[in-house]
């Protein structure tokens, strides 16, 4: 059943490439319009690139949340979801998963091209890698929290943004960090535990929020 | 055993018994925030090392000790209401944010002021400035989320889950900030351990703390009253408090 639902969300998404698209190229613009925007020397760029890539990645799942339940609230199949038999938690929780393979996992893969051109060394490219593995998970989990309290809103975008930012400082914290760490030479073990216990926190807490959240705006009528 | 708990939720009960509270709430708030602040500002000495300067510490740290506890006592009507559906915790919930929100405001602000001689800038990304400026994020998320959604029901229910998850977060959120970048002088201020400031200081300290505390209380209480008569105005019982007020003035 849940595989079931990751497979609609997948296959929804890919009959419009679009919405798969355009967080990627938000993700890939955003990077590229700071080497323009502050320097375009190696060594301001090699340090700042961590941060740069965090941010850009924590943007574009943003932007890639606002659409999360859009079409199934208007034409009603998220309404027929929470009154079906299976527990709704999971149904959520499937639609986090396949909107994560579609939009974070893509982003994740595109991030070493971006690394490189922020000539990154091949050490952070490789924790940079691993956090955003681990990270963008995350940060799907706790974006469908914001994106179910604001669906049908019209102002959804801006407030999902103001709820949902200050819930992302742990995550780029920790992944900021660790590629930091991994760039100075250290170990960064301890950096990837942390951000697997996020994780797994979220996991276990965030679809219930989220179902709630959707079970509180649909009872609105 | 939960009768009172109840009985305490009816709006009509609450306003009855913190008309008769409220008084002593805002007069002991003006006392201790009057005795306190000249004691603080004029009489008790001025420190060793920071002069006068850290006079302002009068101000600001019951200001950040307050605005942590107000938004987990904001959280904690939301989590109220989430359980046992009393409309009095989401009334309680709306009437803290904004509350909530300026006091952080002034603890931010008073810490800017202080920071300026003290470290020589307005603003430095240090652990417990950012956490508080991550504070005050969570409250204006509220505020914005009540704000947006126009069906009150519903809008009580989002905000109360919303401080629910700001206060799983906060936490996480604080030990990360804490990890990421320390400057900030530790906390000096306890109830519990031997003060680290001569008494003439930690005194007033106090009385500043509780009158913060009393402060917010009575704002907190005349809030949630205003919004109670506004929501419950076709009620039989504020029509009759209403007449009975106009025939007083008359």
């Amino acid at each position: 059943m849940l595989i079931g639902i990751v497979r609609r969300e997948i296959l929804l998404t890919m009959r419009h490439p679009a919405d798969l698209l355009n967080p990627l190229v938000f993700f890939v613009l955003v990077v590229s319009l700071f080497p323009l925007g502050i320097s375009p020397s190696d060594e301001i760029l090699r340090e700042i690139a961590p941060g740069v890539i965090w941010v850009a990645a924590l943007l574009a799942t943003l932007l890639s949340m606002e659409l999360m339940f859009k079409s199934d609230y208007e034409d009603g199949s998220l309404e027929q979801m929470s009154i079906s038999p299976q527990p709704f938690m999971m149904l959520v929780g499937g639609k986090i998963i396949g909107q994560w393979l579609v939009s974070g996992l893509p982003l994740v893969l595109i991030s070493p091209m971006l690394a490189l051109m922020l000539s990154l060394g091949e050490e952070g490219i490789k924790a940079m890698f691993i956090s955003l593995l681990l990270g963008t998970p995350t940060l799907s989990l706790l974006g469908s929290i914001g994106a179910g309290l604001t669906i049908g809103l019209k102002k959804g975008g801006v407030l999902i943004a103001i709820l949902i930012l200050p819930l992302y400082i742990p995550t780029l914290i920790l992944g900021t960090h660790m590629i930091q760490v991994a760039e100075a030479g250290g170990t960064y073990t301890g950096e990837i535990l942390w951000m697997s216990a996020l994780l797994a926190l979220s996991v276990g807490l965030a679809p219930f929020a989220t179902a709630e959240s959707i079970r509180i705006v649909l009872s609105d009528g | 055993m939960w009768k009172w708990f109840y009985k305490l939720g009816a709006p009509k009960s609450f306003f009855a018994l913190s008309g008769k509270l409220l008084p002593w709430f805002s007069i002991s708030a003006l006392l201790f925030l009057s005795i306190g602040m000249v004691w603080g500002l004029l009489f008790s000495p001025p420190d060793y090392q920071q002069g006068d300067a850290a006079r302002i510490m009068f101000i600001h740290v019951p200001a950040s000790i307050l605005a942590q506890s107000s938004y987990f006592m904001m959280a904690s009507a939301g989590v109220i209401f989430l359980i046992w559906r009393i409309k009095l915790a989401e009334v309680a919930l709306q009437c803290a944010a904004p509350i909530g929100a300026s006091i952080t405001f002034l603890a931010l602000i008073t810490g800017s002021i202080w920071g300026k001689p003290m470290w020589g800038t307005w603003w430095v990304w240090d652990a417990r400035l950012t956490s508080t400026l991550v504070l005050f994020f969570l409250f204006v998320g509220i505020m914005a989320l009540r704000s947006a959604m126009e069906n009150r029901a519903s809008a009580g229910r989002a905000t109360s889950l919303l401080a629910l998850v700001g206060l799983v977060n906060l936490p996480i959120i604080k030990f990360s900030v804490d990890w990421w970048n320390t400057l900030h002088q530790s906390s000096s201020f306890s109830l519990t351990e031997k003060p680290a400031m001569p008494i003439e200081m930690w005194f007033p300290l106090l009385l500043m703390v509780i009158g913060f505390y009393l402060f917010f209380f009575s704002v907190w209480v005349m809030r949630i009253r205003t919004e109670i008569l506004n929501r419950e105005r076709k009620t039989d019982w504020v029509r009759n408090l209403i007449k009975e007020k106009v025939s007083h003035a008359v």
